[in-house]
């Protein structure tokens, strides 16, 4: 294992809704419990930033992006399903 | 389609610039597209009127997990909207959405939202969905939430096909119920209203010739009124074009404009074919004033051939329309299709103050002149027959004025003669028992011109006869009176010759008497006695 961070995620949320601050502290726990150290998370607000949406093509909030590696991945919902969001990232639980 | 050209007319037209947020179709692909209608996507997103934005969902990508909601979508949408500033916005299709994301009860909510959204934003939204089974789409949803429903179709029939399009609803609006067929032509889409409801067109009490002077004299001396509709029918090869140019002549002569719908012969051979009758329709076609659509009526259907007239009358603005025939796009259709379709052409024609010349086929022979093939005869103003009238060995074409409204019209047959000096109508020959066209009406003409040369001389001879008669007469008067000059002559002789004996013998008495010494008067008697 490399040190440079395997997976690189994008959260897409928009604003402080219930649903972006529970997919944000899922996704964070998930990361932390699994992926601790290979992994950079970008959180992008789409209601601050609309121009971004068109580059991952989100329609769904929250979004997580996984851009790599590749091939693209994106779990939409808020994340509260831990095992899925790990077979959605491709990542077995250790 | 229908989106694509609400926005475009949106943005071209109404300076209300739109979002198309495609799901199945790239920016690239869809510009290539309708680059075919005349609509450059390219350069209404570069004049910030258009806004084109693919929304890629790949199921494949994606997972779901707990709760979402399609705030992605909205805000891109807004951010779209709100980039230049626009009024409408066109989803197509949303089936995509239901083929991407798994979970339908969210995304039936969800679409329900952007309703709302759309509503709340100000933004006239059309949204294409596609036909369901049974139901208008195929998640059953849409159509319960929009204010408007327009379903478009394409049938097919009897080889046909025809695209038509129908209001199912319109929330607050009073609209058309029927399905009105439509056709995506070169100016994009074009809808045609089957009927006008009402019967208020304008009418013109002005008349116009028809180019034949003689058919003018028989429809009361004027022609027929401008914005009327005139249908020539006859049996083939009566005429019928040739009457149809010869109108088109006479209304380019006055510097009207014309068009002419062909279906049987390319603009280049009527042309020709004209010309033989001495009809030039050439210049009229340079001048622009005349134009020639020709196709044949196998190309679309019933009603997309008018929505195509249509477009050709509004473009052209004409103030004469020939079509010639109408007969030929009955081809294959059924009566009471074709009926109600030249009813809406004729309305539509009329509304706009254009006189109109339709020709019709009438199967050849046999049934009845009266018979117009379409039963469109009810709808025309002016209805002129052209017969054949075969006789004597030869084909003959006669033309009447069947019907004419608001104008006294002749009854009378005409007999019409095409040459290279154009058409004519003669006076046929009404004889005692009959009526004689062509060579017969000709023939019977030079016999009677006979016959009338025959009595003259006829009364010449006698009158010789006479004179001749009267101088023998004379002669003999002459010859009588001769003879009774000299048999007078002969009696005066005679008598002369008479008294001169009797003087003689009475001398001779006398001197005998002398001689005898006997008295002198009454010896005769003495000597009797003696």
């Amino acid at each position: 294992m490399s040190d440079a961070p395997v997976f690189e995620l994008r959260l897409y949320v928009a604003g402080q809704t219930a649903k972006s601050r529970a997919a944000c502290a899922n996704l964070k726990r998930i990361c932390e419990t699994h992926l601790a150290g290979q992994y950079r998370l970008e959180l992008i607000d789409l209601s601050k930033n609309p121009k971004l949406a068109a580059g991952d093509q989100i329609l769904a909030l929250p979004t997580l992006v996984r851009r790599l590696p590749k091939p693209v991945k994106k779990i939409i919902g808020d994340l509260s399903n831990e095992e899925r969001v790990l077979v959605g990232l491709d990542v077995r639980p250790v | 389609m229908l989106a694509m050209e609400f926005l475009v007319r949106g943005a071209t037209q109404f300076g209300e610039p739109g979002v198309f947020m495609m799901f199945e179709e790239n920016p690239a692909e869809l510009t290539a597209n309708v680059r075919s209608l005349g609509f450059d996507l390219k350069r209404l997103a570069a004049q910030k009127k258009l806004v084109l934005d693919h929304v890629h969902i790949e199921r494949s990508e994606i997972e779901e997990t707990g709760e979402y909601d399609l705030e992605g979508l909205f805000i891109r949408l807004g951010h779209a909207v709100k980039s230049i500033g626009a009024k409408r916005v066109v989803l197509d299709t949303v089936e995509a959405l239901f083929s991407g994301l798994p979970n339908h009860a969210i995304l039936r909510a969800e679409l329900r939202r952007l309703f709302r959204w759309l509503k709340d934003h100000g933004l006239t939204a059309v949204i294409t969905g596609e036909r369901g089974e049974r139901s208008l789409t195929r998640y059953g949803l849409e159509e319960y939430v929009a204010d408007c429903v327009i379903v478009l179709d394409q049938r097919i029939h009897e080889q046909i096909s025809t695209r038509r399009l129908r209001v199912l609803k319109y929330r607050g609006s009073a609209h058309g119920t029927n399905e009105y067929p439509f056709l995506i032509g070169e100016r994009g889409l074009s809808v045609l209203p089957i009927t006008s409801l009402r019967l208020d067109h304008q009418v013109s009490a002005k008349r116009i010739p028809t180019g034949i002077a003689r058919l003018d004299e028989m429809l009361g001396g004027k022609g027929v009124f401008r914005g009327s509709s005139v249908l020539v029918s006859g049996s083939p090869g009566t005429g019928k074009t040739s009457v149809g140019a010869k109108f088109i002549d006479a209304a380019c002569r006055r510097g009207e404009r014309v068009l002419l719908f062909a279906y049987e012969e390319s603009s280049a051979q009527i042309v020709r074919n004209m010309r033989s009758v001495g009809i030039d329709l050439e210049p009229w076609v340079e001048r622009g004033l005349l134009q020639i659509h020709s196709s044949r009526p196998t190309l679309h259907g019933l009603e997309q051939h008018l929505v195509m007239m249509h477009d050709a009358v509004s473009g052209f603005r004409p103030s004469v329309v020939v079509v010639d025939p109408i007969s030929n796009l009955s081809l294959d259709r059924n009566a009471s299709e074709v009926k109600p379709t030249l009813m809406r052409l004729i309305d539509f024609l009329k509304q706009q103050q254009i006189t109109t010349v339709f020709t019709s086929l009438t199967a050849g022979g046999g049934e009845t002149p009266e018979d117009s093939q379409l039963g469109v005869s009810s709808l025309m103003d002016t209805w002129l027959l052209l017969r054949n009238v075969e006789f004597n060995g030869e084909r003959n074409r006669t033309i009447y004025v069947l019907k004419s409204r608001g104008m006294a019209h002749s009854n009378q047959v005409r007999e019409f003669v095409l040459s290279d000096k154009g058409v004519k109508l003669v006076d046929v020959y009404l004889g005692a028992d009959r009526v004689l066209t062509g060579t017969a009406r000709v023939a019977q003409e030079e016999q009677e011109r006979a016959a009338a040369a025959l009595r003259e001389k006829d009364h010449q001879r006698r009158l010789g006869q006479l004179a001749n008669k009267q101088k023998a007469i004379d002669a003999q008067i002459a010859a009588l009176r001769a003879e009774a000059e000299a048999e007078a002559a002969e009696v005066a002789f005679a008598i002369a010759r008479q008294t001169l004996q009797e003087s003689t013998t009475q001398q001779n008495i006398d001197v005998m008497a002398q001689l005898r010494g006997g008295v002198k008067t009454g010896s005769s008697q003495k000597k009797g006695k003696q």
